[in-house]
């Protein structure tokens, strides 16, 4: 007999604490519902929106979707490099990892478009490429870039049939120069590779 | 004309880690004379052998890490490590009680850990702590200083007994009666047995205050700590609120219970409270950086050292202090960040 | 004047050595005039300004050569002596970059000829219009002198519209090496009491404090004697110590008051300015000359004769030295400013720009201190010692920093403050691992700063790439809608004109075209009948 009951017991406090965790879960998921997708918007703000489309996607938001679905790896973006990966695996606290070589470009300088204006023929192709709207022009008429607007994604070049388009690297002036990063001498001393140090940090 | 360029500043102080680790090794000569008028030539045989074994550590992980050696080797951090555990370790010890302890010291809580700067733990603690843990009798066998019965072993004496045991000479119950407790260790057992503190000190051969031997090790130590500070060295907050921690939690309790709590002095005299407060809770690498965290690092050391040694195993416990602590700095360190110049007006506006 | 005044001490500073011996020893030297100039354009914080001439062009001396446009940041260039612009091209400038700029090369003609370009001398400026002084400052090119060329009519301006209760002006001068304010204020004080002056009747503060460091004793003197009969003016000779001429340090220091992470000097009611900005302002007031030239330090054991000069902005570097005496064998550094903060230059044909306080060339060896093994040690790793934070001014922990900055945790890096940190050099000064700190730092906030300027980009990217989706999908339904609207038009019509014919029903009465079409037949039929009719009749 006091089997029974203490059997039943235990099993009203099991039901019972099952009946008010569950209440307040549900509660909780109701009380605390997120609207909207907020990773995908963190994942987006940590890409160089460049819109340039080497991922394969049409644009970083695309990317950054199919990133917080999980259906592609962190390191689908050229222009963001190893910073980008970087961030990303820490926002997705995932492991990173390098660049897809098949995507990386010779060097990871940043460029941007201009039109050499004697060659352009005015057709807008290139106006309806841009993703930023960094060009300007209209039919029959030349067309400039707007170079502070430019990101560099190169989506205007196969679509001019002239080819009047092409690629400059920023040039660096004392406005723009960065200090660089100081030749370590115990590192040099102890033979370590920084790069190699700062992606074990990086992991750790 | 064409120049060679560079990042300022150019000019630059003439102090460096080399310079003050031997201002360290410095301010330990009072400490280890001392020791060595009461100790004998044990003292000095487990400075030298330590030495020795540190720097051969030394070598072989800089080798084996494949590190330059000379810079490393010079900056005599290895040579401080070894003294600082040499000197908690009891004199005529046999020689693998250091080698174990060092290898401990320096090859894992040093280098493997990233070697000199990055280091969490005081190393020659950790050191200290395996040996206690491991080997707590030959740890806690502290020969009688001379004044206790005259007699000190020669030094090629004390050699044969570091590298070959005392067996050579004498049987146990002849070492036994050779060595004793230390007063911290002996107080804490009498304690035990159910003595006032009043009386042991009236009983028992213990000078002053802490026992004739160590409060003039500590008074020695306390000096070389003074000289450190003086010089700079070492900043005054760890020592002064590691000491003032613990004699305030040593007088609070001997307040309320004066029988069964020894006096704040003897806590402050006795075993290596000095040696720790100035020289191992100071190892500016594995201790608190900030001001408010080295207050703050010190003043736990010190309650930490009391509650251990009152209610703990263990008859010292300046090394399971320090290491506590250690485990804590990045915490503190994060959570005591100075304010910066001009940062309370910030938060005003 | 002379009244106990009281000090306030900021944290952490060090003593390097002085080495102000070396170029006092020389009264203030004139230029003569060198063959040519190299202007840069910008030598000031701010927007590039725009240039007025172009190559070939005469001017004489004191044309305003390029103008700022109003509402932004940045001071006017005037040209410092008279001469033809032979080109406006690229050249190196004073720049830890070493990276070169625009710069307009003038050669003079050796006539110093004024044209009728000197501005109208205010000898009276007690009784002149406050706006007229300013205006006057504004269109002299006057920049902070101490080395940060900030454009003094901003500060002076801001002020003047806020209202201030201390005016300091800093005349300090903590790095080693430089005396180019001390034999100012020891030659020139009457000329820097009335800069003050003028500063004083614009703003009308409380007081004025002049602040020293008393390792100046025959300046402190000079100017206690040349500001005697004004009770505002209170000379200060505060202890010696580096980074005493900070800024913000010297106000801690003059009034116990610390300027905000952020924020700036106006937000405590004090104006600061380099005692050397102040007898450019009475240049620029009371004698008309727009700012063209200054005094340089030209210093250090690499150069025969180490004396201070007036020299033309834009004046290069190797005709400074030759004036100096010339090279000796021990010229191994070039650096403008101090030892602790200066930058080097890689080469003497750079020009002295408004901001060029001092010219050290130097041997590696004499830049150390005494006994110092700086060179001959080998950069170790950080120990924790916290020397670096017991000296930081900024009461910044640099071990941390330093930690945070290799790892590349910039994130990490801003939350230590890093922007509070004024690159002062006192922490690697007195590093014991001889690890080069403010190296670290500048790299650090020069990454933030980058990182800052690609998010700025990123999101207006963002922007104006979602902007450009927008438009399209407005476009597209804007067309959609036409397209639709177009539709049922088209429907409606006939649905109008069906519901007509369903109106008129069978008998389509009033239908003309129906009543034709049967009145066709009709004929068509009694046509046929007809027909028939005489087929018959013919048989």
């Amino acid at each position: 007999m006091t089997n029974i009951i203490e059997i039943s017991t235990a099993v009203f406090v099991i039901v019972g604490l099952a009946a008010f965790f569950g209440l307040v879960l549900g509660y909780a998921s109701v009380r605390f519902k997120v609207k909207g997708d907020p990773i995908t918007d963190k994942i987006d703000a940590l890409l160089p929106q460049t819109q340039c489309g080497q991922c394969s996607f049409a644009g970083c938001r695309p990317y950054a979707e199919a990133i917080a679905k999980g259906e592609i790896g962190i390191n689908q973006c050229p222009p963001g490099g190893e910073a980008t990966i970087l961030a990303l695996a820490d926002l997705l606290d995932i492991e990173p990892e390098p660049l897809n070589e098949e995507l990386a470009k010779d060097a990871n300088i940043p460029t941007v478009a201009v039109i050499i204006e004697e060659d352009c023929i005015g057709c807008t192709l290139c106006i309806q490429a841009c993703p930023v709207d960094a060009i300007v022009g209209s039919a029959k008429h030349m067309h400039t870039v707007i170079e502070s607007e430019c990101t560099g994604c190169e989506l205007c070049l196969p679509p001019c049939p002239v080819d009047c388009i092409i690629m400059q690297p920023i040039k660096e002036t004392p406005a723009t120069w960065k200090y660089p990063e100081p030749s370590d001498a115990v590192r040099a001393l102890e033979g370590i590779k920084v790069v190699v140090e700062t992606k074990e940090r990086a992991k750790s | 004309m064409e120049f060679e360029t560079d990042s300022s500043p150019f000019t630059g102080s003439t102090s460096n880690i080399a310079s003050i680790m031997r201002q360290v090794l410095y301010a330990l000569i009072p400490g280890i004379a001392v020791m060595f008028f009461f100790y004998g030539w044990g003292v000095l045989i487990n400075i030298i052998l330590a030495i020795v074994i540190a720097l051969s550590f030394e070598v072989i992980s800089l080798w084996l890490r494949k590190r330059p050696i000379k810079p490393f080797l010079s900056d005599y951090s290895a040579v401080v490590t070894a003294c600082l555990f040499a000197l908690t370790i009891p004199p005529l010890a046999p020689w693998w009680i250091l080698m174990v302890g060092l290898f401990f010291a320096i090859v894992i809580a040093k280098h493997l850990y990233g070697g000199l700067g990055y280091n969490p733990f005081n190393p020659a603690m950790i050191g200290f702590a395996v040996l206690i843990v491991s080997f707590p009798l030959q740890m806690t066998q502290w020969i009688q200083p001379h004044f206790m019965d005259g007699y000190l072993p020669s030094l090629l004496e004390s050699l044969h007994i570091v590298f070959n045991g005392f067996e050579v000479f004498y049987n146990l119950d002849q070492w036994d009666a050779m060595t004793m407790a230390t007063p911290l260790d002996d107080v804490k057992i009498e304690l035990k047995a159910g003595h006032y503190f009043s009386e042991i000190m009236q009983t028992r051969p213990y000078g002053l205050v802490s026992g004739k031997a160590w409060e003039w090790i500590s008074l020695s130590y306390l000096i070389g700590g003074l000289w450190l500070l003086y010089k700079g060295i070492i900043n005054w907050r760890i020592p002064v609120s590691l000491l003032f921690a613990l004699a305030m939690t040593a007088t609070i309790f001997g307040w309320i219970e004066p029988d069964t709590h020894p006096s704040s002095l003897f806590h402050l005299f006795s075993g290596a409270t000095m040696l720790g407060a100035f020289f191992i809770a100071t190892d500016p690498v594995s201790a608190s950086t900030t001001p408010r965290g080295q207050l703050f690092y010190g003043a736990s050391i010190g309650f930490f050292i009391y509650v251990i040694r009152t209610w703990g195993n263990y008859p010292d416990a300046v090394a399971f202090s320090v290491l506590i602590m250690n485990m804590s700095v990045p915490m503190i360190d994060y959570f005591t960040q100075p304010r910066v110049f001009g940062a309370k007006s910030e938060k005003k506006s | 004047m002379s009244k106990e005044q009281k000090y306030w001490k900021f944290h952490g500073g060090v003593h390097p050595e002085f080495h102000k011996k070396e170029s006092t020893t020389r009264p203030i030297a004139t230029l003569k005039l060198p063959k040519r100039l190299i202007i840069p354009i910008q030598q000031h914080i701010g927007a590039i300004p725009e240039l007025l001439v172009k190559k070939g062009d005469y001017v004489f001396k004191g044309q305003m050569i390029a103008q700022m446009h109003k509402d932004q940041l940045g001071s006017t260039l005037h040209a410092p002596s008279s001469g033809t612009i032979a080109s406006i091209e690229k050249h190196s400038i004073p720049h830890p970059s070493t990276l070169e700029d625009l710069c307009i090369e003038l050669i003079l003609d050796g006539q110093d000829d004024w044209g009728d370009c000197q501005l109208e001398a205010i000898k009276d400026f007690e009784q002149c219009d406050n706006t007229k002084l300013l205006e006057r400052i504004e269109n002299a090119g006057l920049v902070g002198l101490g080395g940060a060329a900030f454009p003094s009519f901003v500060k002076v301006n801001s002020s003047v519209k806020q209202g201030i209760e201390t005016l300091v002006i800093n005349a300090a001068e903590c790095e080693p090496y430089i005396t180019c304010d001390d034999l100012l204020m020891r030659e020139r004080a009457d000329e820097i009491i009335d800069g003050i002056r003028i500063l004083i009747k614009l703003l009308n503060p409380k007081q004025c404090l002049i602040g020293i460091e008393d390792n100046k004793p025959e300046a402190i003197a000079a100017i206690q004697q040349a500001s005697k009969s004004f009770d505002k003016i209170q000379v200060c000779a505060i202890p010696t110590l580096y980074p005493s001429g900070g800024e913000k340090q010297l106000i801690k220091i003059l009034t116990g008051k610390e300027v905000a992470v952020g924020g700036i000097a106006l937000d405590l009611g004090i104006l600061c300015h380099n005692v050397a900005t102040c007898c450019a302002m009475y240049k620029a007031i009371v004698k008309g000359e727009p700012l063209i030239s200054r005094i340089v330090t030209i210093t250090g054991d690499g150069v025969k004769q180490p004396k201070n000069i007036e020299a033309l902005i834009g004046t290069p570097v190797s005709d400074l030295v030759a004036q100096a005496g010339g090279y000796t064998s021990k010229a191994q550094r070039l650096i403008m400013g101090g030892p602790m903060m200066g930058i080097t230059l890689s080469n003497d044909n750079t020009p002295m720009v408004k901001a060029s306080n001092c010219f050290l060339v130097a041997s590696t060896a004499s830049l150390q201190q005494a006994h110092s093994i700086h060179a001959s040690q080998a950069q170790m790793p950080c120990i924790r010692c916290g020397k670096c934070m017991q000296a930081c001014p900024a009461k910044l922990l640099p071990q941390q920093l330093y930690w945070h900055t290799q790892a590349k945790d910039f994130e990490r890096v801003a939350e230590h403050k890093l922007n509070s940190c004024i690159e002062c050099g006192c922490c690697d000064f007195v590093c014991p691992s001889h690890i080069p700190l403010v190296s670290y730092f500048r790299f650090a906030k020069s990454e933030i700063r980058a990182q800052e300027k690609l998010l700025e980009k990123s999101n207006l990217s963002r922007k104006r790439h979602e902007f450009l989706e927008f438009r399209k999908a407005r476009e597209k339904q804007e067309r959609d809608e036409k397209r639709r609207k177009h539709k049922e038009a088209l429907q409606k019509k006939k649905a109008a004109m069906a519901a007509k014919k369903a109106a008129n029903g069978g008998t389509s009465a009033n239908d003309p075209k129906a009543d034709a079409i049967k009145a066709a037949l009709a004929r068509v039929k009694a046509k046929k009948i007809a027909r028939e009719a005489q087929v018959k009749s013919g048989h």
